[in-house]
């Protein structure tokens, strides 16, 4: 079965994702697969997954967010996850996933801020 | 039992790809029903789960979604049915942290604490019933 394909953007040393499909299994897993492999060839220094248009996280997602989150950082790369709708906030908490581990931000505007603040990039508006 | 407005719809699980399909008629069902924006979350991540422990250990098996009206009061029922390998220990999967396979064992206590009502039957080489319940508030 052919899986779908979520497009990797990159702007400067960060790369952006953002899932605007169900994504089912085969394709999350791909989705994984495919944005280490863009960390590794563009040297990103950050990531964005960007899930505003998510409605539905369930346990298998939230580990494959906490997976890609542990294995970027492996290689160095900081991940944000931004744009979580409130119900989505709420039924991971009730579902037990509350991902500690994971650097979030309301918006992608705040991730991105979040991950130019800590690259410490000249010129990025911070002091 | 006052007079429903939607025909019971069941989805077959037979894939990764019918675990979206499942939950999104629950969600869409629910949406129709009334209930918040919040519960049909709850209500879709809950067939999300239920649905992939079907696939992920009995290989196939179906989700029904009906309307309930008890007393004038709405609500959705989902019944989840396969023909698996059962479970032995009804009480051990539902503990939190319990998993035989790739997820975090989120899957069984997690659906539980989203939906009203939860009810488990198994038998050992026969398959397992999940009929759990969502009242509108």
């Amino acid at each position: 079965m052919e899986s779908l394909r979520i497009p990797i953007l990159k702007i400067g040393e960060i790369l952006i994702a953002s899932i605007q499909v169900a994504l089912h299994d085969a394709s999350a897993v791909q989705f994984k697969d495919d944005l280490l492999q863009k960390i590794y060839d563009t040297k990103a220094r950050g990531l964005i997954v960007d899930l505003t248009a998510v409605d539905v996280v369930d346990s298998f997602i939230g580990r494959l967010i906490s997976d890609i989150a542990a294995m970027a950082g492996l290689m160095g790369t900081r991940v944000v996850i931004t744009g979580l709708q409130p119900a989505v906030a709420i039924t991971l908490v009730e579902l037990g996933l509350e991902l500690p581990q994971v650097l979030t931000a309301l918006n992608l505007e705040k991730g991105l801020a979040m991950l130019q603040r800590q690259s410490g990039e000249p010129g990025d508006g911070t002091t | 039992m006052a007079q429903l407005r939607f025909a019971p719809k069941v989805a077959p699980i037979r894939s990764d790809l019918d675990i979206v399909i499942a939950r999104t008629l629950a969600r869409d069902t629910a949406k129709q029903l009334g209930f918040s924006a919040i519960d049909q979350a709850r209500i879709a991540t809950a067939v999300s789960e239920l649905a992939r422990n079907i696939f992920l250990y009995a290989g196939s098996g179906s989700v029904s979604v009906r309307e309930l009206d008890r007393a004038g009061r709405k609500g959705i029922e989902i019944i989840c049915e396969d023909e698996g390998p059962g479970i032995a220990d009804i009480s051990v999967v539902m503990q939190d942290g319990y998993s035989t396979s790739r997820g975090m064992g989120m899957g069984l206590p997690g659906a539980r604490r989203l939906m009203d009502e939860f009810d488990i039957r198994s038998q050992e080489g026969v398959g397992t019933t999940i009929t759990c319940r969502k009242w509108r508030h």
